[in-house]
């Protein structure tokens, strides 16, 4: 097994426990330094970072809103840890070479051409139905997938596998046929 | 900055560091495995969650840390993860990789995360029907494999672990 692949990138096993240590040592450092377990996710900032953008027009909305009061709208810790993302995907991706601008990514291209609103569309409406779901799930592949199975959660199992199973389902239907 | 959003973007960094070497962000490697074609995006996740299971549970049981499960509510988590899946395979990526897919250049990720950003607002104002009808119907509470088989959870840590190494040796062997 090779410890570099193709396209420059690590082994994916190796990648991936190092980001298992990640976790180990991040479920540590915050019961230590903040008092309270936090474990790795991504989909509640969401809602944090439109709470804050819903703010500034529509304020007593947002206050009267349940969800968001539950939510709690600040900068926390995992608002910046998706923050963090950006940024080490960036440090990454212009370190090795692999960074790229691409507006239109090659299996979409090739089904739906290169047409960057086609791409746009599709990204938006997937996008405020995954976190429609996400929200409703109560985790994505980052709070369910990796911190709910590191725990055995039953619902994360149930999650991950219908994320899959749906995800399948769709992908099938909407790559399958090639563009003419 | 507190010390709790330093911890945070440290810890994301490093995560988003990894993410891109393992080449798991991009919309190729995402839809290629809901096409069952690449399956580097869970080769990644399940390594991740074999390692990191053996030390939150070490954790846990000297009492250092606690576990968090996120409740089985049915309703809510096998719509919410219909639903997801769907949005999922058209967007092409998850909410926290849509963040390092802009951070490698992949520009329509923009689209993904603007969207994601609506659909956490529409959650919102949805919110106060949902939680009346489809949360409301049965809720397991917060519960482990563990606590529903009645086991040690390190008695289903080797069997996790020699399911997923099965699996490593299928996607190898299938070149996938």
């Amino acid at each position: 097994m090779k410890l570099k692949t193709k396209d420059g990138g690590w082994n994916p096993y190796f990648a991936g426990a190092l980001v298992g240590i990640l976790a180990i040592a991040s479920v540590y450092a915050t019961t230590a330094l903040m008092g309270k377990t936090n474990y790795i996710g991504a989909s509640t900032t969401f809602v944090r970072a439109v709470g804050f953008v819903e703010q500034v027009f529509a304020s007593e909305r947002v206050a009267a809103n349940a969800y968001f009061a539950a939510t709690k709208i600040k900068v926390d810790w995992q608002f910046m840890l998706v923050i963090g993302i950006f940024l080490g995907a960036l440090i990454s991706s212009l370190t090795d070479k692999s960074f790229k601008l691409e507006k239109v990514s090659p299996i979409w291209q090739e089904r739906f051409g290169s047409s960057l609103a086609k791409r746009a569309v599709g990204a938006f409406l997937g996008g405020i139905v995954a976190m429609i779901g996400a929200r409703l799930a109560d985790g994505c592949p980052s709070g369910h997938g990796l911190s709910g199975m590191m725990q055995l959660s039953v619902s994360s199992f149930v999650a991950l596998v219908l994320f899959f199973a749906a995800g399948a389902l769709t992908a099938a239907i909407v790559y399958k046929r090639r563009a003419s | 900055m507190s010390i709790e959003q330093i911890l945070g973007l440290i810890t994301g960094v490093v995560f988003g560091f990894l993410l891109q070497k393992g080449r798991v962000i991009r919309f190729e490697k995402q839809i290629g495995a809901l096409l069952i074609k690449d399956m580097t995006i869970f080769k990644f996740m399940l390594s991740a969650i074999m390692v990191g299971m053996v030390g939150i549970f070490i954790l846990s049981d000297m009492g250092i840390t606690t576990l968090s499960h996120k409740p089985m509510n049915v309703g809510a988590v096998v719509i919410g993860g219909i639903l997801f899946g769907i949005g999922w395979a058209v967007m092409g990526f998850c909410p926290g990789t849509s963040s390092a897919a802009l951070g490698e250049g992949r520009l329509h990720a923009i689209f993904a995360i603007l969207g994601m950003l609506v659909g956490a607002a529409v959650f919102a104002e949805l919110y106060p029907f949902l939680s009346s009808t489809v949360m409301a119907w049965k809720d397991f509470g917060k519960i482990g494999l563990q606590d529903a088989l009645g086991v040690s959870h390190w008695v289903l840590v080797p069997i996790f672990w020699a399911a997923v190494i099965g699996l490593f040796f299928l996607f190898e062997k299938k070149g996938l």
